[in-house]
């Protein structure tokens, strides 16, 4: 009975999260092609500099399973991981500060049936449609070089989903408090910090042990374990603890980013 | 029939900050009300209350028989709202701007595309349909933002100063276009500062200040009520203003003294002067005009309604 009463609400909500999300496709035919397709370019420039050039250097990469691999294989899916964070944050923080700040554009859209908690969801939903496509691309990229096989890639793929959820979900929880485009600086140190020291080029068991933990409790590190583990080898019950981590992290910021919204756009 | 708009002790508070101090406000469907009042006398508080995004801090508030607290959704389906400043997305054309628009009340695309084409010819606007927004003028940006507010094909459409900043022309324009709107039968409700705008298309209003409402009926009636039918606009030199105000003590029914002008409000204007010459007063400049809104509302607040 009370699922009855709840779906055709439940539908309506959908349609209005698609609505929000389809916005975003209209808007990318008129302006922002290449813009988009910039964005799938970057994890490619790291993965031939570093995996391929350093790589040279380094020789094989032991894993924590004691299996051994080449560098490029070590770094890939760790720039995979990384892209998935970057894109999602980008889409997040930069885009959807400067829809809400600077073209009211939620004021519109909240004059209309659609409430906060779906316009977060559906800017959301659109950030990580972006983000699919060029994970996609990139472990396209990484079966044709051999660095993983087909069916790992495939599995990786929604797992590049969850990773890009839940940095979308920090992102819009932490753009309801930017004050000026000067935070971005911030953002971007914060981003660049992680992108470096998240097991990313170098195993965390390379660091001290205090360090060590520091890293393995941030998410980046989290959903860098995860790919690998996937894509590289060594799949275990550390990456069900990824994936909750991941889940939780999505959940609490979805919530928070939709509260903050409501205070900020309903007073 | 159930009201459009039913408010009683309505209160809006933002901290210490009392924005809308208990106001009672019903109105009918087909009816065009207005909130006439200065900036910040709270009637974009009181709109934003009614437009369902912005809870009430206390008193009874109920759009189209329903709580907006509770059922927001649905009253907004029904609501054309056009905000007092233009909030259209820059990175869509005119014609998108409309048709994105209804999807967020659920509108099928082909029916939001006709709809949007229809709207367009109605504000006049068809051939910009595949532009961009930014380089329209500010006239056309607000009839693009009204043609939005249209797109639902609301019961109820919320305009917050709808000319404000606009040319005479373009004023002129949305006027006309919201005259026909009226004509069909929709319900408009708006908030202005311009009293020739809430004397051309309010046939109800209420004017408030500092929160409250301090006068209600149509604008003749209150024209009537609160003015007489004519006013002489007294000029002296600036600084031997202030000694006449006395002089003019028994000619029309009052005076109101402005920085720049005497007021003397009379039902005959001509006899009026003629007493101000007779008594051997020589204003350098004298005009006599019909009452209008401004006058009420500065017979009732003591303000002139724009600074």
């Amino acid at each position: 009975m009370i699922v009855a009463l709840a779906l055709p609400r439940l539908a309506a909500s959908g349609t209005r999260v698609v609505a929000v999300a389809g916005r975003n496709v209209v808007a990318l035919r008129s302006v922002g092609w290449l813009a988009f397709v910039s964005g799938a370019l970057e994890p490619f420039l790291y993965l031939f500099s570093i995996g391929i050039g350093v790589g040279t250097l380094v020789g094989d990469m032991r894993l924590a399973d004691g299996s051994v691999v080449s560098y490029a294989a070590f770094v890939a899916p760790a720039m995979l991981a990384a892209s998935a964070m970057t894109g999602a944050l980008t889409e997040t923080t930069f885009n959807f500060f400067g829809k809400m700040k600077f073209w009211k554009l939620y004021d519109s859209v909240l004059a209309t049936p659609v409430g906060p908690m779906e316009i977060a969801f559906g800017e959301l939903c659109w950030a990580m449609t972006r983000g699919a496509l060029y994970s996609a691309s990139f472990l396209a990229v990484m079966v044709a070089m051999g660095l993983t096989g087909p069916l790992s890639a495939l599995a990786a793929l929604p797992a590049t989903v969850l990773i890009g959820f839940a940095f979308g979900a920090v992102g819009m929880l932490v753009a309801t408090y930017l004050r000026g485009w000067q935070d971005f600086d911030l953002i971007g140190t914060i981003q660049f910090a992680l992108f470096l020291f998240s097991g990313t080029f170098v195993p965390a068991e390379a660091y001290p042990a205090v360090v060590r933990w520091v890293i393995e409790v941030t998410p980046l590190y989290r959903a860098v374990d995860l790919i690998r583990a996937i894509t590289a080898g060594g799949l275990g019950w550390f990456q069900v603890l990824d994936v909750a981590y991941l889940l939780t992290l999505l959940g609490l910021c979805l919530w928070g980013a939709s509260r903050r919204m409501s205070r900020l756009l309903r007073r | 029939m159930t009201p459009m708009i039913e408010a009683a002790g309505l209160v809006k508070r933002f901290g210490d900050f009392t924005a809308v101090d208990g106001i009672d406000v019903t109105v009918q469907p087909g009816e065009s009300f207005g909130f006439l009042g200065p900036n910040g006398a709270g009637k974009s508080s009181t709109m934003r209350m009614i437009g369902c995004v912005s809870p009430p801090t206390d008193g009874l508030l109920r759009i189209l028989g329903m709580d907006p607290v509770r059922q927001g959704p649905a009253i907004r389906a029904r609501l054309g709202v056009c905000p007092q400043l233009d909030n259209l997305a820059p990175d869509l054309t005119v014609l998108q701007n409309l048709t994105t628009y209804a999807r967020y009340f659920g509108i099928p695309r082909r029916e939001a595309r006709r709809r949007a084409t229809e709207l367009l010819e109605f504000v006049q606007l068809s051939e910009r349909s595949g532009a961009e927004v930014e380089p329209l003028s500010g006239g056309m940006k607000r009839r693009l933002t009204i043609a939005r507010a249209l797109i639902n094909e609301p019961d109820l459409v919320l305009l917050d100063e709808p000319t404000t900043g606009l040319d005479p022309q373009a004023r002129h324009l949305v006027w006309e276009r919201l005259f026909r709107l009226k004509q069909r039968g929709v319900t408009l409700v708006l908030t202005t500062h311009y009293m020739d705008e809430a004397e051309q298309l309010c046939d109800r209003l209420v004017v408030m200040d500092a929160g409250k409402i301090v006068a209600e009926g149509s604008p003749r009636a209150l024209i009537e009520r609160y003015s007489t039918r004519e006013v002489v606009e007294l000029r002296f030199q600036a600084e031997s203003q202030s000694g006449f105000a006395a002089k003019l003590e028994g000619i029309g029914e009052r005076t109101e003294e402005l920085p720049d002008r005497i007021l003397l409000y009379a039902s005959d204007g001509d006899a009026a002067l003629t007493e101000v010459h007779a008594r051997g007063l020589s204003p350098s400049g004298a005009l006599i005009r019909r009452s209008s809104l401004e006058d009420v509302f500065l017979h009732l607040t003591g303000r002139t309604l724009v600074d």
